[in-house]
């Protein structure tokens, strides 16, 4: 009988180091978040209040609160996600369904879709201003930042939705046809559902990155911390606020902990949202 | 007895009595194809099959992997419009309406000619609404009507006894053998008079598998069963008639047509004789 080889002391060395490394840089990660998540709560939290929630700023943002600009960065975001998502979706359901993977056609949307989440944020804010805020004559309006937003959201949520699409087995296009259904409604019906959950959790990343967005704001909605009166008032979005406060405000460093603190708390919820949308995908087996 | 009579009178293989419909083995073809050729991205699958396949009777296809079974099959409904690159030339006749005509609708002809595939494919949706999405399609919207059809297709493929108090349970949530059965109530739902079968038993065990292989002897008579199957233990215990199928070259090809005792017991080309008996293939 041959005799096993015995493992040698360097490979379990070599498996020592390897786990050693992974746990550490996982370690690492955390801790950087935490740190993050730690320095806004000491600096920010004391000065939380229900008041900071429902007043306008006032001095700049020394004082006051940050209602006006929760309702600016909401308009906002409502502009951009209303925009967005029709135009993505059915982007992303002329490449899952309509197109076949290797089309000509199909790779350059795709392609324009990849360059497209690629180009830096402050490009898309001078291409805005450019086209929205001039070209269009809206001026610096909550309508041509959610617009600009608008053309960031796309590429995220039509990769991602296209993505959903796919993860739908094609045994669904198949027998659906196969039993004389149109395509229509082998979409309504089935395909759809079947990646709602897909849909939602992108619809949420990209919302949680619109939220987060300051520079494509900077020249298109503009720094006016007034409560807006329509969209097409200038609004200032949270993330600028805070740009604004800790930059531009000598003493602003209180309320922009806080407005940080608001920041990253939503942030938060909506990707655990997100990913118990995900996670739903995984779980779930009944959809009546 | 019925089913003695049906096997002496008619020279075939059958397994039981009929439970409705006339005798089998009425030679009236249900589909005729000619010529039927079907190309991949310019590559043969299939070089001209010219076939008739009768009315009420279960026709096997039988044959090696990838000579071209499955693909026959889902030219008959169409379903090879689905395939990017695939061109298919010839003709077939459904009930003598040629399926290429352009008078004749996808969605029509998948009516009158339903599909069971390999792997059971309910959708993630509940066992009433696999039944009744495919029937409200179709026109059919009254409540008490689907309810009914519902009823009688599940009693049909014998699933009824064991779902009918759990209808709105996820379709998911059944057991292999007992999914592929409502893809097959699902597919008689629409009340087609033709059934294609693309070996419906092969993902389920042995105890499902024969379970399935009654409900297709069952179904004998009232449609005109295409099935394809590997197992030739089965083409032989169910079929009528069994289509010997073989690749030459790169295409596949009809090697031999005719009765299913024919085929097994004096097959007259020297292939079918080597695959029946296990020497190739």
């Amino acid at each position: 009988m041959r005799e096993t080889m015995p493992i040698h002391t360097w490979q379990v060395l070599r498996d020592r180091i390897v786990q050693f490394l992974i746990y550490a840089s996982v370690l690492l990660i955390s801790a950087v978040f935490i740190w993050i998540l730690a320095d806004l709560v000491r600096g920010g939290f004391a000065h939380l209040s229900w008041e900071f929630l429902t007043e306008s700023p006032r001095d700049a943002g020394r004082a006051g609160g940050i209602a006006s600009i929760l309702v600016s960065t909401l308009l906002i975001l409502l502009v951009a996600v209303l925009t967005a998502v029709p135009i993505a979706w059915t982007t992303a359901i002329l490449l899952a369904e309509f197109v076949a993977v290797d089309s000509a056609f199909g790779k350059a949307v795709r392609f324009s879709l990849h360059v497209l989440a690629g180009v830096p944020s402050i490009v898309f804010g001078l291409f805005g201003n450019a086209f929205f805020s001039v070209y269009l004559g809206l001026g610096f309006s909550i309508l041509s930042g959610g617009l600009t937003l608008a053309c960031m959201l796309l590429p995220i949520l039509a990769s991602t939705a296209e993505a959903g699409l796919r993860t739908v087995p094609n045994a669904y296009r198949m027998s659906a046809s196969a039993l004389g259904l149109t395509r229509t409604a082998a979409l309504v019906h089935l395909i759809l559902p079947a990646a709602a959950p897909v849909l939602a959790a992108g619809l949420l990343l990209g919302i949680g990155r619109a939220l987060a967005e300051t520079a494509a704001l900077l020249f298109t909605s503009g720094y006016v911390d007034r409560m807006p009166d329509s969209l097409l008032d200038s609004g200032r979005a949270l993330a600028l606020h805070i740009f604004d406060l800790s930059m531009n405000v000598p003493g602003g460093d209180m309320p922009a902990y806080a407005s940080a603190l608001v920041l990253v708390s939503l942030l938060l919820c909506i990707n655990i949202l997100a990913m118990k949308f995900a996670h739903g995908l995984q779980r779930r087996k009944i959809m009546t | 007895m019925n089913s003695s009579q049906c096997t002496d009178k008619l020279d075939t293989f059958t397994l039981g009595p009929l439970e409705a419909g006339p005798a089998c083995c009425d030679p009236q073809p249900a589909i005729q194809v000619r010529n039927l050729s079907l190309l991949y991205d310019g590559k043969a699958a299939l070089d001209k099959v010219t076939l008739d396949i009768y009315q009420g009777c279960i026709t096997a296809l039988i044959g090696p992997s990838g000579c071209g079974k499955t693909s026959f099959l889902s030219a008959i409904n169409r379903l090879t419009d689905l395939i990017p690159g695939c061109n298919v030339t010839g003709k077939i006749l459904v009930h003598d309406q040629d399926i290429h005509h352009p008078d004749t609708h996808a969605q029509t002809l998948r009516r009158q000619v339903g599909m069971v595939f390999q792997k059971p494919t309910p959708f993630p949706l509940s066992i009433r609404r696999n039944l009744s999405l495919p029937l409200n399609e179709h026109g059919i919207t009254q409540k008490t009507e689907v309810a009914s059809i519902t009823e009688h297709v599940l009693r049909d493929v014998g699933l009824w006894d064991e779902v009918h108090d759990r209808l709105d349970a996820s379709a998911l949530s059944l057991s292999g053998g007992q999914q592929q059965r409502l893809c097959i109530a699902r597919a008689l739902a629409l009340k087609p008079q033709i059934l294609l079968m693309d070996e419906p038993c092969s993902a389920l065990d042995p105890l499902a598998s024969g379970i399935v292989e009654d409900l297709i002897c069952r179904l004998r008579g009232r449609y005109t069963i295409v099935i394809v199957t590997h197992n030739l233990a089965q083409a032989r215990r169910i079929a009528n008639y069994a289509a010997f199928f073989w690749v030459s070259g790169r295409a596949g090809q009809l090697i031999e047509f005719g009765r299913c005792q024919h085929i097994f017991e004096s097959p007259s080309h020297e292939l079918t004789a080597a695959y029946i008996n296990g020497v190739r293939g």
